[in-house]
């Protein structure tokens, strides 16, 4: 079942914003099929690791691949779905919510043919609808798709970012901190919904600051600190002793330090 | 282009008698001046414009591109002047110092730290003096009242024929590109994470308002096409919680303003530029007070409402 190719695999990464370092030499790989944890302190360049991957950043130095291509052309392929930690995106925008899940799907939409695209999306395809019905079922927002995005509070909001990554039944799933300010009903929900896609094969990439959740389901802790600290089972990267090791990291590195090897 | 020519006079005929019968139900001291060719051109470049202006100032007003939009239309004045002094169409012109200035806006913010107002308000204003310095040497004051201010009475086929051009390129970009621009529009690093092209929507659509603006030029001049580009999508931002039907709004909120004004300036002998303007703000005020759920007025209804209750 376990596809050779790896979801994503880095060689000797190195990514700076402005001259300032803040990945240093990652060397990694992450197989198909699993739920990754991303640990690190504020600051570590877990998000930074993502935006390496949706192209908002340039890597420095270094090769980043994504199911054996370049990211840039699996985006276009529509493999990769994206929930940024912090949106920056206009809450005022005239849209529903049921839209805002919808525009997850507009990069699919490009393979449709070209009629649909010019037609009001009724006409068009409905597998999308049926994708952002669902996605919105998942979350437990579907009572709210009729209501402009901006009337949310900001846990809603969350999971309608969370919805809209579902709804594009990408292979690889990109969340960074999906669980910050939800509450804990939803959160177990989320959770479920999650172990769902990676039991229909996909890919799950989660950076993460709960370790409880964390341990019970991921496959793999990926442990970040500027450089990577570790990588192995939820048990051997959670322990006290890694934990330590993962917060001692910050202070050298941020002072351009060359320690810390896994 | 001269086989296109009667093409598009064929066209701009058939648009003129299209709405010559709209304006034949109007009571006849209304319709009395539309007798004339140049007022049917006046009216036909009107409506033009402001469907034009109502759809790209969906995106400007979303987009918190007001300023961008100010400093644009400024720096299409030096243009204009260099034209003029070469014997050009000023379109030419006008778009190449648009498109570069808004270029320059970029660079200025990408590669300094100065910010982007402040390298919006640098460009526009350097470019926008150095347009009044060279008219000031080439042209009468009349000229550059007319550039600044916009005379509609006198707008030429050749110029009509612009707009009528503008309108079809605007019209068929957000269409075909429909959904890149609205979630450009609305979130720029899904729009990347998605594998879409960013900078070339980014500058597709600063083309577009480029575009516009010049295709607005003689109709309500450099000074006021921002009040265009602002007004009838700021309007229909209240009146909606929809994409797709602000773009209606504002599309109907700048053609009302637009012929409504250009009659209100015949019969009362104003600048029509200003006239048009006005129309646009009235309408915007209206919708500021009587919206359904964003005006002023069912704000404090509700407000009224709840406290009754408690
Ligand atoms: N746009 C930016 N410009 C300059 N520096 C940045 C930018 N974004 C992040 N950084 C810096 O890069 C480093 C890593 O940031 P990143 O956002 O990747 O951290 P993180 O691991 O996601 O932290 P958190 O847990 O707080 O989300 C930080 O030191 C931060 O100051
Ligand atoms: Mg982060």
């Amino acid at each position: 079942m376990i596809d050779p190719v790896p979801a994503l695999q880095a060689r000797r990464l190195c990514a700076a914003y402005h001259q300032q370092t803040v990945l240093e030499d990652i060397t990694l790989s992450l197989p198909q099929g699993q739920w990754t944890a991303i640990v690190g302190p504020n600051g570590a360049g877990k998000s930074s690791l993502l935006n390496l991957v949706i192209g908002s950043l340039a890597p420095l130095r270094g090769e980043l691949r994504i199911l054996g291509k370049s990211p840039a052309s699996q985006r276009r392929a529509g493999n990769i779905a994206y929930m940024a930690q912090q949106e920056h995106m206009e809450w005022d925008f005239p849209i529903s919510v049921r839209d805002t899940v919808l525009t997850g799907r507009y990069g699919l939409m490009r393979h449709d043919p070209l009629w649909q695209r010019l037609v009001p999306r009724h006409w068009a395809n409905p597998s999308h609808r049926q994708a952002v019905e669902a996605a919105l079922e998942a979350v437990d927002m579907a009572d709210y798709a009729a209501r402009p995005i901006g009337a949310l509070s900001g846990g809603q909001k969350k999971r309608v970012m969370l919805a809209r990554a579902l709804a594009q039944q990408a292979r690889i799933l990109l969340l960074d901190e999906p669980l910050a300010g939800v509450d804990p009903p939803s959160e177990a929900l989320i959770l479920a919904t999650l172990e769902r896609e990676r039991s229909a094969g996909r890919t799950v990439i989660m950076v993460t600051h709960d370790m409880p959740s964390a341990r019970v389901h991921a496959d793999n802790v990926l442990l970040i600190n500027r450089t990577l600290v570790g990588m192995g089972t939820p048990d051997e990267m959670l322990s006290d002793a890694m934990l330590a090791r993962l917060a001692v990291g910050a202070p050298e590195a941020r002072h351009g330090g060359t320690r810390v090897a896994a | 282009m001269s086989q296109l020519e009667p093409f598009a006079l064929g066209v701009i005929d058939a648009l003129t008698a299209l709405l010559m019968m709209a304006v034949n139900l109007l009571p006849e001291n209304l319709a009395a001046p539309f007798e004339y060719r140049f007022m049917q051109r006046a009216l036909l470049t009107s409506v033009l414009v402001g469907a034009i202006c109502g759809l790209l100032s969906c995106y400007v007003v979303l987009k918190r591109w007001s300023l961008l939009g100010d400093a644009i239309s400024h720096a299409v004045l030096p243009g204009v002047a260099v034209a003029y002094l070469l014997g050009w169409p000023f379109f030419i012109g006008a778009f190449v110092t648009g498109a570069l200035t808004s270029l320059g806006i970029g660079a200025i913010e990408r590669h300094t730290r100065i910010k982007s107002d402040a390298a919006m308000g640098l460009m526009f204003t350097a470019a926008f003096a150095l347009g009044i310095v060279i008219i000031s040497k080439i042209a009468t004051s009349t000229h550059l009242m007319h550039i600044l201010f916009g005379n509609v009475l006198g707008v030429k086929t050749s110029a009509l024929l612009l707009t009528l051009l503008a309108s079809l390129v605007a019209l068929l970009a957000i269409w075909l590109a429909y959904r890149p621009l609205l979630l450009y529009t609305f979130d720029p690093q899904q729009a990347q994470a998605l594998g879409f092209n960013t900078g070339a929507i980014h500058y597709g659509l600063i083309m577009l308002l480029t575009l516009t603006i010049v295709a607005s030029l003689e109709t309500v001049g450099i000074i006021l096409v921002v009040a265009m580009l602002i007004t009838p999508g700021a309007t229909a931002h209240l009146l909606t919680d929809r994409f797709t039907t602000m773009l209606a709004i504002s599309v109907a909120v700048g053609v009302t303003s637009a012929v409504v004004g250009l009659m209100l300036s015949v019969s009362l002998d104003v600048a029509s530029g200003g006239t048009i303007v006005l129309v646009a703000s009235s309408l915007f005020l209206v919708a500021l007070l009587a919206a359904p759920r964003h005006g002023l007025v069912a704000r404090h209804w509700r407000r009224w409402r709840l406290n009754a209750q408690a």
